[in-house]
């Protein structure tokens, strides 16, 4: 099948990356901004032998694709802010079983119903700290209708790898505008799989404590019948509360995204060569206005440049700091009260970098203008 | 094997001159028990229609009685805690 | 030669410490025997069932035995059992869960399961209360009777679940008791067998709780009730009205054929393909 090109939605960008991927279970609900997700499902997965299923609300959806996943099947849903804080409790269900899927929340304004045809970036910190307990996030965050399909490709991959959820961050803008997209062929992409057990199944321990901290995953039907429960578990996944097995497990739960975390991070770097004084920091649509203004500010000759996490967690702490090495102001530009600032703060040293917030919150994006205008604000008082 | 065992009727036997010579007794019990298992928890010694057991110092059942053990089932079907099984082959 | 007494030790896993968790005298022991005892008369292997459950004390009934075991959040089961069966409609796909797990916070996942009816078996354990955190009152518990959250009495009405899944559309419905076990292993094996979403309410004494605060007996006590006071519902078409009175019907209840959701599903999807293999 070679390439095509086509003009898509973000959403549709989505549903082309989680099949191109292997998903074949999809189960949502309907919620603005994201509904189109779901719709594309509907269209595209009994088509290709997959499956879709409107659940009754979001708690189900997340507990039908974890289902799935136990069951042997790549799984995705898609909602957003009211439809993302329902899915919560069974997201830490996910984290704990280490069962694979992916989460796609098209943000819109909050808190609760909040502006449901307007962006915002207001559910940055749920999407890392959502649920209740101590885990480890991985959120990617895309900011190009294309780089939706590429960065949903990637979630899947990772949530194989890592046996974990990975949540993936659009926002109404991205989600609902239409932008050229090169869809690719099968052969083009690289296409991960959950690894296989190497053990007959009586010695199969579907939590095994491993080098890489990511056990192998047997799934049901295939002659390894595994307990899997959201009780703290030992390696077996039978429950337990033996305070050595308890650390082991939580233990394990980090070190394999945080001992991975400098892999998984990834950044975009713009007109950073020349190690700029002042940066700007945003994700997502945001960036794509923070381009904006670097270019116009490099027409009037200040020396600025940019900064984008295609990771939203893990951040990286020493990528964050190689990346930030020459700079003294980092304007945190982003469509909530600050979020990404707070999750930026634990990288850096902030004696070394000063943090500037620039925050929107009223439903409309940052322009380039807005963003200009803070630089040479910030370059004024600097020197 | 009938739920209401109260309505387990005698094995007529055709020949009503010695009484039949029932298999069990105490070399050959009828069940065997899981003691470990055991929870005292008293369903088969109060329901066993034949009263077989008696409950022992810690209230788990004795089969002081084999010999009258008909194997209706109701012990083992009923046992919360899968702690007896029936001899019967 | 296997006696039929100890066909369920086969099925227990061996990793696991016995004896179980449940109280002494729990209903729940009886019904994973019966449970085990529908399982094997099925001659399935092991490797295709999958036993879900919730959270409470029934739902930590899965753990006990050999199959793909998936103990899940509160009240979410069926909703994962859908994913499972759904997602792999070759499964049998059993869920264990209880009157306060299924009916109060899953009862939105229990309508719309029956709704659909896909073919799930549900062995709804019936005990009137919230055992595991303490004897709470449940969408179950009789007005008027005590729970730790209705010291004075529960002054809400209960719903009857197998009416609520007949309502709803499951396509097999029964009831039993943990004293009526052959019964008992009956309707779990006619609901095994049920292509469609089939719901087996099982009326289970929990006495520690329910049967203590309600002055109701131990475990002998709750379930000489049980046996007084349950009525086959053969019998229960026969009689008046008032004969009736404090009874409750078991038996099977429902059983209707109707066309299970995969099924249902998989004929979609197949037409479709073979439309766009027509014209690729």
């Amino acid at each position: 099948m070679s390439n095509q090109v086509k003009l898509l939605q973000g959403n549709e960008a989505c549903v082309e990356g989680a099949v191109l991927a292997g998903v074949r279970f999809f189960a949502g609900y309907p919620i603005t901004p994201s509904t189109e997700i779901a719709e594309g499902m509907a269209r595209r997965l009994p088509r290709i032998g997959g499956r879709f299923i409107q659940m009754e609300d979001e708690i189900a959806s997340m507990a039908a694709i974890i289902g799935a996943s136990c069951a042997g099947s790549k799984s995705m849903t898609a909602t957003s802010g009211p439809g993302f804080s329902l899915m919560q409790e069974n997201l830490g269900y996910a984290y704990i079983t280490e069962t694979p899927c992916v989460v796609v929340d098209v943000q819109r304004g909050g808190p609760s119903t909040g502006l449901p045809t307007k962006i915002s970036q207001s559910d940055t910190m749920q999407a890392a700290y959502g649920t209740h307990g101590d885990y480890y996030a991985i959120v990617l965050a895309p900011s190009s209708v294309e780089e939706s399909l590429h960065l949903t490709v990637k979630a899947v991959n990772y949530s194989e790898m890592y046996r974990t959820p990975v949540i993936v961050l659009l926002d109404e803008v991205l989600g609902h505008m239409r932008e050229k997209v090169v869809i690719p062929a099968l052969d083009e992409i690289e296409v991960q799989e959950r690894r296989r057990p190497a053990v007959p199944p009586d010695w199969y321990k579907h939590y095994a404590i491993t080098a890489t901290g990511v056990s192998a995953m047997a799934s049901f039907g295939e002659g390894y019948r595994f307990n899997v429960t959201g009780l703290t578990h030992d390696e077996l996944g039978f429950p337990t509360a033996v305070p050595r097995e308890i650390k082991a497990m939580l233990d394990k739960l980090k070190d394999k995204v945080v001992k991975n975390a400098d892999a998984i991070a990834e950044f975009e770097s713009t007109e950073m060569d020349d190690d700029p004084k002042v940066a700007i920091l945003s994700y997502g649509i945001v960036s794509r206005a923070a381009k904006q203004a670097v270019a116009m500010a490099r027409e009037q000759r200040l020396k600025v440049g940019a900064i984008r996490p295609k990771t939203i967690w893990p951040l990286s702490e020493s990528k964050v700091r190689d990346l930030l090495k020459p700079v003294r102001q980092l304007i945190v530009a982003e469509l909530n009260q600050g979020q990404l600032i707070n999750m930026v703060k634990q990288c850096i040293d902030r004696n070394h970098t000063e943090l500037i917030p620039l925050q929107k919150y009223d439903g409309e994006l940052i322009t380039p203008s807005e963003i200009l205008h803070k630089i040479k604000e910030v370059k004024h008082h600097a020197n | 094997m009938t739920d209401t065992p109260e309505k387990v009727e005698e094995k007529a036997s055709p020949q009503q001159s010695e009484p039949v010579k029932s298999k069990w007794d105490a070399e050959h019990p009828p069940l065997t028990i899981f003691y470990h298992w055991c929870k005292a928890c008293n369903i088969c010694i109060a329901f066993c229609p034949q009263k077989v057991f008696e409950p022992d110092r810690d209230g788990k059942p004795n089969m002081v009685r084999p010999e009258d053990c008909t194997q209706c089932a109701f012990c083992w079907l009923h046992c919360p805690d899968l702690a007896i099984v029936s001899n019967e082959k | 030669m296997q006696t039929k007494s100890d066909i369920v030790h086969h099925y227990l896993r061996p990793k696991k410490k016995f004896p179980h968790v449940w109280c002494s005298g729990c209903g729940l022991g009886v019904i994973l025997g019966s449970l085990i005892r529908s399982i094997d008369a099925l001659q399935m292997p092991k490797d295709d069932i999958v036993v879900c459950s919730g959270i409470g004390c029934s739902s930590r009934l899965p753990v006990y035995i050999d199959f793909n075991t998936l103990h899940t959040t509160h009240g979410r089961a069926i909703a994962f059992a859908t994913g499972v069966k759904f997602s792999n409609p070759r499964l049998k796909v059993i869920v264990v869960t209880g009157d306060g797990d299924c009916l109060a916070i899953g009862g939105n996942h229990f309508i719309h399961a029956c709704r659909r009816n896909i073919d799930i078996t549900v062995i709804l354990v019936n005990n009137w209360i919230y055992g595991m955190t303490g004897g709470q009152f449940s969408p179950t518990t009789p007005t008027g009777k005590i729970g730790s959250t209705a010291p004075y009495g529960n002054i809400e009405q209960t719903f009857d679940p197998t009416k609520l899944a007949i309502a709803a559309g499951a396509a097999y419905v029964a009831r039993s008791t943990v004293y009526h076990v052959d019964q008992l292993d009956k309707m779990i094996k006619g609901g095994l067998e049920k292509k469609g979403f089939s719901v087996v309410e099982v009326i289970s004494n929990c006495h520690t709780y329910f049967g203590r605060l309600n002055k109701e007996g131990d475990a002998v006590e709750m379930l000489t009730w049980m046996k007084a006071h349950a009525m086959p519902i053969q019998a229960a078409r026969k009689l008046p009205p008032e004969k009736m009175e404090g009874k409750f019907v078991t038996g099977l209840l429902h059983d209707e054929e109707k066309q299970e959701y995969c099924d249902r599903y998989a004929q979609l999807s197949e037409d479709l393909m073979k439309k766009t293999e027509a014209r690729p």
